[in-house]
Parts: C-alpha cells; sequence; structure tokens
C-alpha cells in the first residue's frame, strides 16, 4: 500500500502545525467561531450534539496494522475507547476535547493518515471497493487511482471552495461493491475493445434529499487522461453549480437542471484546454503508486486445515459460507469481520477489538485491513489455511458474528445519538431489529436482505438504496420512521420506492417484522432474495403486510 | 396575531469541551438543565441570549430552546432536547454517565 513520502509528511506536519495555531487561536479568543469554524471543518472536526466529533479519512479504505494499532491508541487516550467506521471509509471519534485535537492529528500523522477534507465543499476523502486487489472479478486494483485522486484532490487550490461537498468512489470491478452510481463521480473501471483497461466516468449520483442514480458521462476514458478529466469535471460544476440554494448545489442537480449532454459538451470542452497541461508527471507518479500498490508474495500451502474445520466445526462452517468471499488467488479467501454483532451499535469498534484485527493482519493477512462502507473491516488477503486460526481469535475478542449480507448487516448512520443535523435516532432502531430476528433465529433462513437506515433526509445511512430503507424524521415533536422498498445500491443502482406513511419509534421493529414475514409466504424458493421477490411481485403485496388496518378498513 | 411565547432557556455547547450547557439567572453556565434560569418574557429572552452570544470565548452556538415547567425545574419539550440532557442511547456516556455534572465552565 502506499507509504508517504517526504513530502506528504511535511505537508501534514505543517498543516497540522498551522491548525494547532488556530485553535489556540480561537481558545485565547483571537477567533470567533465564525472564523474558525471553516478551518475546522476543514481539518474534520464537527460540533456535535454532545461533544465535538473528529472525522479521519481512510483512504479508499485501505489501512495497514499499525495504522489500526494507531486508531486504537487515540481512542483510549483522547477518546472513550472507541471509533465509529463510516459509510465513507471514514473512522468517527465521538467525544473529543478542543484541546487535544492537534494531538490527535499529529498522531495521525505519524502513521502517515489524517483529516483533511473530511468536511467542508471540497473533494471528500475518495472511496474504492473494499475487496480491491483482491476480487476474483477485478479488472485491475481501483487504489492507485484513488490514491492519485487523493493527491490531486488535498488541498488543491481551485477546489477549496466548490458550491457543495464532492464525493468521488472508484471500482475496478464489473460488480460494483463501491456504490458509484450514488457518488458525484463513479468510476467504473472497463476495457475498450483493444483490451485495455480505462474509466467509465458516471457523473451526478446522490442520495439525499433528491436521489438521483449516476449518469455515464463517458463510455471509456483512457486511463492517462484521469486527472485532466476529473480536473474538467469539476471545474464545470465549479462555475456552473448553485451557490444560492444549498439544497440545489451539489452536482446532481447541476446535471439534471443542465441536462448530461450540455454538462458533457462543457467538459468536453474544458477537457481540450486542460489535458495539455498535464506533461505526464502525473502518470509518472501514478507509475510509482502502482508499484506501492503491488499484491502481496501469496503463499503456497496446503487448505487441509481448513477443510477439516469446515467439515467438523458448524459454526465455523457458517461463518466462512456468510463472512468469506472468494479471492483472486488460489488457495486465498477474503475475510469480512462483522462489526455488527446483533444488538451492537453498527460499525462500532472498541480499541481492544482493533489491536486484535491489527494482529491477525499482521499474522495472518499480509498486514492489510479494509473498512467497507457497509461498515465492517475486510481482511483482503488471507489463506484458506489460516481461517481456523483466525475464525478463533475473532470469536474471543466477539468478531466472528456470521451476518455478512443478511439482515442484522444494517447500515445506520449516527442518528439523533450524535449528530446534529438528525431529525431521529437510527442506531437504536438498527440493534432492535437486529436483536429481532437474532431472537427468532430466521436470519440465515431470510438469506440476503440490506437494511439502511439514515436519521434525516441527508442519507449517510444510504437508505434510498437499500433493500429495505428506513428514514427517520421529527414528525410533529415525535420520531417517526418511513419505509422505501426496491432500493439497489449495486450497479443495478436503484432508488427505493415510499411504501406510506411513516412508523412511530415503537411500530418500526414489527413493521420490519411484518414485511420480512410477508417475504417468506411469498419467495418462490429460498434461493429468491428479497429484493427479487420485490421486483416480481411490485409493491402491493408488502404494502399489504405493513399496512394490515388499512387493508381491512377496506373490505 | 403571533404565537404566545413559551417558556425557554439559553443553551449552547461548552468552547473546550462541546458538552451541553444552559445559562443560569446569576450569569453562569451550568451541565445540568435544572439549573437553567427559565425565561418567561420574550424581551428578556432575547437579552440572554444575547448575552450569551457575547461569550464566544466560553461557549458557541448559543440558542433558546423550549422547556416546560416540571416539579424539579425545567423539563425538555423536543425529544432533541430531551437527548442533549442525557447522552446517546447505545452507550451510557456523556451526561447520564455523569449525574453530578453540577458545575460551571
Amino acid at each position: 500500500m502506499y507509504q508517504y513520502n517526504d513530502f506528504d509528511h511535511d505537508f501534514l506536519a505543517e498543516r497540522n502545525a498551522q491548525f494547532r495555531a488556530q485553535v489556540e487561536r480561537r481558545i485565547n479568543g483571537s477567533l470567533t467561531e465564525d472564523e474558525f469554524k471553516p478551518l475546522r471543518l476543514m481539518n474534520g472536526l464537527y460540533l456535535q450534539l454532545h461533544a465535538y466529533m473528529l472525522r479521519v479519512a481512510i483512504p479508499y479504505g485501505t489501512l495497514n496494522s499499525a495504522q489500526m494499532d494507531q486508531l486504537a491508541m487515540i481512542a483510549d487516550k483522547w477518546d472513550k475507547g472507541y471509533g465509529h467506521f463510516t459509510t465513507r471509509q471514514n473512522i468517527q471519534y465521538n467525544w473529543p476535547k478542543l484541546r487535544d485535537v492537534p494531538d490527535m492529528l499529529d498522531a495521525l500523522g505519524e502513521v502517515g493518515m489524517h483529516a483533511i477534507q473530511t468536511s467542508g465543499n471540497t473533494i471528500r476523502n475518495v472511496t474504492a471497493d473494499h475487496f480491491a486487489g483482491a476480487a476474483a472479478d477485478e479488472i485491475e486494483d481501483p487504489r492507485p487511482t484513488a490514491e492519485l485522486l487523493r493527491q490531486w484532490s488535498t488541498d488543491h487550490p481551485e477546489f477549496q471552495f466548490l458550491p457543495r461537498k464532492f464525493k468521488i468512489a472508484v471500482t475496478g470491478s464489473p460488480n460494483d461493491r463501491a456504490v458509484t452510481k450514488a457518488h458525484d463521480i463513479g468510476l467504473r473501471m472497463v476495457r475498450n475493445e483493444a483490451g485495455e483497461p480505462g474509466y467509465e466516468v458516471i457523473v451526478g449520483g446522490g442520495l439525499g434529499r433528491t436521489p438521483m442514480i449516476g449518469k455515464v458521462l463517458r463510455e471509456f476514458l483512457p486511463k492517462a487522461d484521469l486527472l485532466p478529466y476529473a480536473e474538467a469535471i469539476v471545474s464545470v460544476y465549479n462555475l456552473l453549480g448553485r451557490r444560492d440554494n444549498k439544497y440545489k448545489a451539489r452536482i446532481k442537480i447541476t446535471v439534471h437542471e443542465n441536462g448530461i449532454d450540455t454538462i458533457r459538451d462543457l467538459v468536453e470542452e474544458r477537457f481540450a484546454q486542460l489535458r495539455p497541461e498535464f506533461s505526464g508527471v502525473d502518470q509518472d507518479m501514478l507509475e510509482g503508486i502502482e508499484a506501492q500498490f503491488a499484491a502481496p508474495e501469496f503463499k503456497m500451502a496446503s487448505i487441509a486445515p481448513f477443510n477439516a474445520a469446515y467439515h467438523e466445526d458448524p459454526v465455523f462452517r457458517s461463518w466462512v459460507d456468510t463472512n468469506v468471499t472468494k479471492h483472486r488467488a488460489d488457495g486465498y479467501a477474503i475475510v469480512s469481520i462483522s462489526i455488527k454483532k446483533q444488538g451492537q451499535t453498527p460499525g462500532d469498534a472498541t480499541s481492544d477489538q482493533m489491536r486484535v484485527m491489527a494482529q491477525i493482519a499482521r499474522d495472518f493477512a499480509h498486514d492489510e485491513l479494509r473498512i467497507s462502507h457497509e461498515q465492517n473491516v475486510i481482511l483482503p488477503h488471507v489463506h484458506k489455511a489460516d481461517l481456523p486460526a483466525i475464525h478463533a481469535r475473532l470469536r474471543k475478542a466477539g468478531l466472528a458474528t456470521a451476518n455478512i449480507g443478511l439482515i442484522s448487516d444494517i447500515i445506520a448512520c449516527p442518528g439523533m445519538d450524535y449528530c446534529a443535523l438528525a431529525t431521529a435516532r437510527s442506531i437504536p432502531v438498527a440493534q432492535q431489529i437486529a436483536t429481532r430476528f437474532d431472537e427468532l433465529k430466521l436470519e440465515h433462513d431470510i438469506g440476503d436482505l440490506k437494511i439502511k437506515i439514515s436519521g434525516c433526509i441527508n442519507a449517510c445511512g444510504h437508505h434510498h438504496v437499500g433493500h429495505i430503507g428506513i428514514l427517520g424524521l421529527d414528525r410533529a415533536g415525535v420520531e417517526n420512521y418511513q419505509i422505501t422498498l426496491g432500493g439497489d445500491h449495486t450497479e443495478t443502482a436503484a432508488v427505493g420506492e415510499r411504501a406510506g406513511p411513516g412508523f412511530a419509534y415503537d411500530e418500526i421493529v414489527p413493521a420490519i417484522e411484518r414485511l420480512v414475514a410477508a417475504y417468506l409466504d411469498l419467495r418462490e424458493s429460498p434461493e429468491e432474495r428479497f429484493i427479487d421477490a420485490y421486483r416480481r411481485l411490485g409493491m402491493a403485496p408488502f404494502k399489504a403486510a405493513l399496512y394490515p388496518e388499512v387493508k381491512a378498513n377496506a373490505a | 396575531m403571533s404565537k404566545p411565547f413559551t417558556p425557554k432557556v439559553v443553551t449552547a455547547n461548552a468552547l473546550l469541551e462541546g458538552d451541553v450547557i444552559y445559562l443560569t439567572e446569576d450569569d453562569q453556565w451550568s451541565r445540568n438543565l435544572k439549573d437553567a434560569e427559565v425565561i418567561e418574557d420574550e424581551a428578556h429572552g432575547d437579552l440572554r441570549l444575547l448575552l450569551a452570544q457575547s461569550q464566544p470565548e466560553q461557549i458557541v452556538g448559543a440558542y433558546l430552546a423550549d422547556v416546560k415547567l416540571g416539579e424539579d425545574g425545567p423539563e425538555p419539550t423536543h425529544f432533541r432536547e430531551d437527548f442533549r440532557t442525557k447522552g446517546p442511547s447505545n452507550y451510557n456516556h456523556g451526561k447520564q454517565a455523569d449525574a453530578a455534572s453540577v458545575r460551571t465552565v
């Protein structure tokens, strides 16, 4: 993975020193909050409901064990012994004190991490497929591209005050695990007719109050044209994007209002101007970055220990069947560690758990970890012979829950338990749904099902693209939860359809239970997933299950 | 006709810790809603808010929050303000973990 060079270290040290001085000036009264706020946001520091929150970028979700250990150390020393992994491959600390934040940033800098541009109207943390470099279906590892974009966008002078925030995601696989169609720019690696790798460029996707599926701006962009083309897109948006209305300022609205063809013409025109200015230095840098992302030396070993454990231990077998994915290398596997044990807060890991995962990565997994947008932790390169030992260690740490992709593997934003923008809580709803279906012992029978919960219209919990989406709102001073159905976050992305009136806090879990019971009755076979049944049958039978009294009244 | 004025308190977050705080009658900041000055008059509310906003070296984001009068002092009327008096519901962190948190900034 990418290692910081002297330039990176010096840049970060200087930036952290600047922020330390800014914090000092805020505390001694030289800066007002209005002056300080944009400065702290540029460095990832929010003020939330009960405390400050520091959002740290985990670029394209990739970490080594030393970085994970440092995240644990920071959680213990300056927070409450845990961190929250987010849907944009960041980690959030919920309880930092203002005076401590410069020290936290210095500690991050020691391991080549930062919180720059995790907030504000800039290009945010560039996210990528969490199986990058390991997935069996991959054309190319998307992370060198993501790292190039990170370097290009960090402190880019033209793009520090965009009309609104700007999010980029990259995938190297046809199976989209990076939600590229719900990003301002989504890049999907594809091959042209000559077999050369390049990008399909998608623009104008996004969730929030006006959800939009991204549109294809360029079907094939040669790899060497990436930065001038990305710069062309962002500069067109920078001029054209609406600054008069916050709710119409994202590029999805710019694309929607001007039309994809107009945007394409403007981008191509700007691209023609910019292209000659890129002398090829960026490609030299990319080559250097790519060398740092070379695949680890995969070992050759017998998988007999794996086969034996798989046949003898039903708990291990269940975990493998649910949490382990095919790897591109023989004898290897990708492990998804669920940090969503039923009843726990989705995405939270304690410092002890972080250290356990770091140690496993060191001992068995080529020192690599990933954070997924689904708020789990991935060991991308594991030899199958080591799976029994890994599983045993995870079990001891409460990290062996076999629920990846199942009903309790819920995405949930922090909601009103932490977030100043939230209109309702998300976390307890997720906890209760997961606990309820665990009690019913139905989880594995239900199979693949994505529930995604947001505590406000901004949709950090991706509710629009959940098979079942839940949106928490404030209705006349009471928490109220709307359900959407049929959303899809993959390459066949779709925005879910609202089922009807919302449910009160104490009604939402029973409503989900009725919905799932209806699915179990309606499905043609256990192989037909919830989303497939919904596509086959449409809204009506699910709506009838959600609102039985309406049906009774109408009868 | 304008809406009748409902009882309010001045609330904000402490600059250094980010913790939720309330303005008291004697111009102090308390971490406990029970200590807050209950404001019954709109003009007085404006003055108290101005006082709060004139202390940027101590506090951030002052505003007037609705309360009702309970047996033991002011109580929140909205669930958001209720959460602000306690802390998150997933862990015993924040004010609920530190019930004896009656002190000034």
